[in-house]
């Protein structure tokens, strides 16, 4: 394969995987590759970060097709390693295993992985060759990197790094606490160097092409709220703040931007003695900030959780922007969760208090109609002519009554009303879900990622 | 045009030289920006050296820095020119019964022209570094303003004509993505996401910029804040933060980094109340 090719293929393979590659990006980074030494393989990879990767949650993707197409090493071509160069070297295809976790704990233990000593990217390979391989019919070979970390657990090696690391130290305070965050960092980037090691052995076996259409997860914020593993939740944390404080940024330049309010009077006059008392420059009051108040009401059901969790997350982090932030949660009885978020407090703490104190549940399935119409006896002075209603949820209430008048008239008194919905467009009405029913009443917009998240509220700024 | 940096080492190494600790990225960025010939967007958390990077590519290069402060309401006659129309006004009077043509012609020349820092990295023609700092804080418009210049380096001025760069001059944006910058932007330039360093490199930048650090102390230093940094916080702490830990610990006295002292120094790197109490139980810290 010609580089021309080479290159042509990767820059498909980045389109198919989602990253938005335009054909002049494509030429820039075709420039880079003449400008540069290309036997430099990280100097390679930053110059195609550089011309075709804009956006920092596509990094991850890039970095793997990166080491599919352009592989440290191949395993034909591998040049055969001297040996007897020192006599304490350590045969990797031999050794027993207790010398080869000895082994690893060492290379762990010096930030090998982190500092890229070529002993580790050595000792990776060995180790996917010696364990990784489950034969698969006949002469056909899978690569597994499960069956690496079986049998060499770096995990349960920690109790012993740590004790080497603190050395009689005091083990519970801050020592520790740093030490097991960095030899778990080190343990990690273990595993990762495994799993990219396999990837290039199965693409040696079946093709770069086909294994690239599976390995890469899709960006941070395009991760369906539904289907959030704990820990993509954490990362999503990561972006509340950020988003947040972008939406923040938008908001006041909106605010700014808005025409100019009601006529100076003082000013005015004052300017004119200027031009002897006849007025020629009228000034203008600066516009009152319009500053909404919100009110959330949201499904705090298990189906939905890690959404309104997300959900309740950013409304906090936007809550300087609003003059007022009630929230409201419910599975079938509503109450008030304002409470557990008062400034300075920990949301995530918040989160946990409030699924544990709340009285939102009786029978723990969700009941729209029923928190509804709680909500309006409870709580319904909540709502006035300055409120932004923000409903979050999926529209599934178990085939309970809906109580659409009662939401007709909280949408009605509300300044704005509208319902996110985390569920794609094409599920909904199936099954015991009425999102068409409500949609009627409340605009109701799909909202299953961050970006579509990040699109509703700029468009409601 | 002579080129700035003729190999991603090179570049690498002259940046060290002026203190200015490159990982293999911004070493590969800093020298494509160079041959490409392309503007490069530095965007990443406050307090990465973004700025710095712009400032120690001048200095590395000799090159003159001119900078370009963005900011809300930022616009064409403060960004890119001005007529100097009381200068024009004064003309005008002082010309007495001279032809409306003649005048005309006269008061839209050179001298009544005010460059802005755009126009005046673009018509000089020493090697000049072109930092455009805090796009994102300018407004949309300011990006179709900029167009023109980072893809074809040249201004048009619509009494004067196209003024062409007789050098190119080096561009560096940067941005602390408080909002999302438009595709067309983002397509001209190069990218570089600066983030926090490994504790490796902020360690080594440690040990760089804070002259009589102990070594074990800018190890512990840096390991710690990486630590910090994984929590989830309000505010990460930056280099800069991490340095004035540092250097507050050196005025100290300290030589290592205990569990009081952390306590103490706290609020030299988190800057909510928050984040304290939360860095506190987190990490086992006494409380204070």
């Amino acid at each position: 394969m010609s580089l021309v090719d080479r290159h042509v293929g990767f820059v498909d393979a980045l389109r198919r995987a989602g990253l938005p590659v335009s054909l002049a990006e494509g030429l820039d980074a075709a420039r880079a590759l003449a400008v540069i030494e290309l036997t430099e393989r990280e100097t390679l990879r930053e110059a195609y970060a550089a011309t075709m990767v804009k956006r920092p949650s596509y990094r991850p993707g890039f970095d793997t097709l990166f080491d599919l197409w352009f592989p440290p090493v191949t395993s034909a071509l591998r040049a055969p390693r001297e040996t007897g160069t020192d006599a304490d070297e350590l045969d990797l295809g031999q050794a027993d295993l207790a010398r080869l976790r000895d082994r690893l704990a060492e290379l762990l233990l010096g930030d090998a992985g982190a500092t890229g000593d070529p002993a580790f990217a050595e000792f990776v390979r060995a180790m996917v060759e010696r364990f990784g391989r489950q034969p698969a019919g006949a002469g056909r070979q899978n690569w597994f990197s499960y069956s690496v970390m079986r049998a060499l657990s770096p995990g349960t090696l920690m109790a012993r790094m740590l004790d080497e690391v603190l050395r009689g130290q005091e083990r519970g305070g801050l020592a520790e606490k740093v030490a097991r965050r960095r030899l778990t960092d080190n343990i990690t980037g273990f595993e990762d160097a495994v799993a990219s090691d396999v990837r290039r052995r199965i693409a040696e076996d079946s093709g770069v092409e086909k294994i690239a259409r599976s390995v890469v997860k899709p960006p941070v914020d395009q991760i369906d709220f539904l289907r959030v593993t704990k820990a993509d939740l954490a990362a999503l944390r990561r972006e509340v703040y950020p988003l947040a404080r972008r939406l923040a940024a938008r908001l006041t330049i909106k605010h700014r931007l808005g025409q100019r309010g009601r006529l100076d009077f003082r000013r005015t006059v004052r300017a004119s003695l200027s031009t002897g008392g006849v007025p020629m420059v009228t000034h203008m009051r600066p516009r009152r900030p319009h500053k909404p108040e919100l009110v959330v009401l949201c499904d705090a059901s298990d189906s939905v959780a890690t959404f309104s969790h997300f959900t309740l997350l950013l409304t906090y982090a936007l809550r300087e922007q609003f003059t007022k932030v009630r929230a409201f949660a419910f599975v079938d009885t509503v109450d008030e969760i304002t409470r557990f978020f008062a400034p300075g407090t920990d949301v995530v703490d918040a989160i946990t208090t409030m699924t544990r104190e709340a009285d939102i549940s009786r029978f723990g399935r969700s009941d729209y109609g029923h928190s509804f119409e709680g909500f309006a006896e409870k709580y319904g002075d909540a709502i006035g002519p300055r409120t932004s209603l923000l409903i979050l949820g999926d529209a599934r209430s178990n085939y309970q009554r809906p109580a659409l008048a009662t939401l007709r008239r909280l949408a009605g008194e509300a300044r704005h009303a509208y319902w996110l919905n985390p569920e794609p467009h094409a599920q909904w009405d199936t099954g015991d879900s009425i999102a068409t029913s409500y949609g009627t009443v409340v605009e109701m917009h799909e909202c299953r990622n961050v970006a579509q998240l990040a699109a509703f509220i700029e468009d409601l700024a | 045009m002579t080129s700035w940096f003729t190999s991603p080492a090179d570049a690498g190494e002259r940046l060290a030289a002026v203190g200015y600790l490159a990982d293999d990225g911004i070493a590969t960025s800093v020298f494509l920006a160079a041959a490409l010939g392309k503007p490069l967007l530095a965007e990443g958390p406050a307090g990465v050296g973004k700025t710095q990077l712009a400032k120690v590519v001048a200095a590395a290069t000799g090159a003159e820095l001119i900078r370009l402060q963005c900011y809300e309401g930022l616009d064409e006659a403060r960004a890119l020119y001005e007529w100097n129309y009381k200068k024009q006004l004064l003309r005008i009077q002082a010309s007495g019964d001279q032809g409306w043509a003649e005048t005309h012609d006269d008061i839209f020349s050179e001298e009544f022209l005010l460059e802005r820092p755009l126009l005046k990295a673009i018509r000089r023609t020493a090697p000049t570094v072109l930092l455009i700092d805090e796009i994102d804080k300018a407004d949309v418009e300011v990006e179709g303003l900029l167009l023109e210049i980072l893809s074809d380096y040249q201004v048009t001025i619509p009494e004067l004509g196209t003024i062409v760069a007789t050098r190119k001059p080096y561009v560096v944006l940067t941005s602390n993505a408080t909002r999302e910058l438009s595709e067309a932007l983002k397509r001209r330039c190069l990218y570089l996401h600066l983030d926090y360093p490994s504790p490796e490199r902020e360690r080594d930048i440690v040990l760089a910029q804070v002259p009589g650090i102990e070594a074990s102390l800018a190890e512990q230093l840096a390991r710690t804040v990486a630590t910090l940094r994984a929590l989830e916080l309000k505010k990460s702490p930056s280099i800069a933060e991490t340095i004035d830990w540092a250097h507050t610990l050196l005025a100290l006295g300290r030589t290592e980094l205990d569990e009081s002292t952390t306590t103490g120094t706290l609020g030299v790197v988190l800057k909510h109340a928050s984040d304290q109490t939360r860095a506190i139980k987190e990490l086992g810290l006494p409380a204070r």
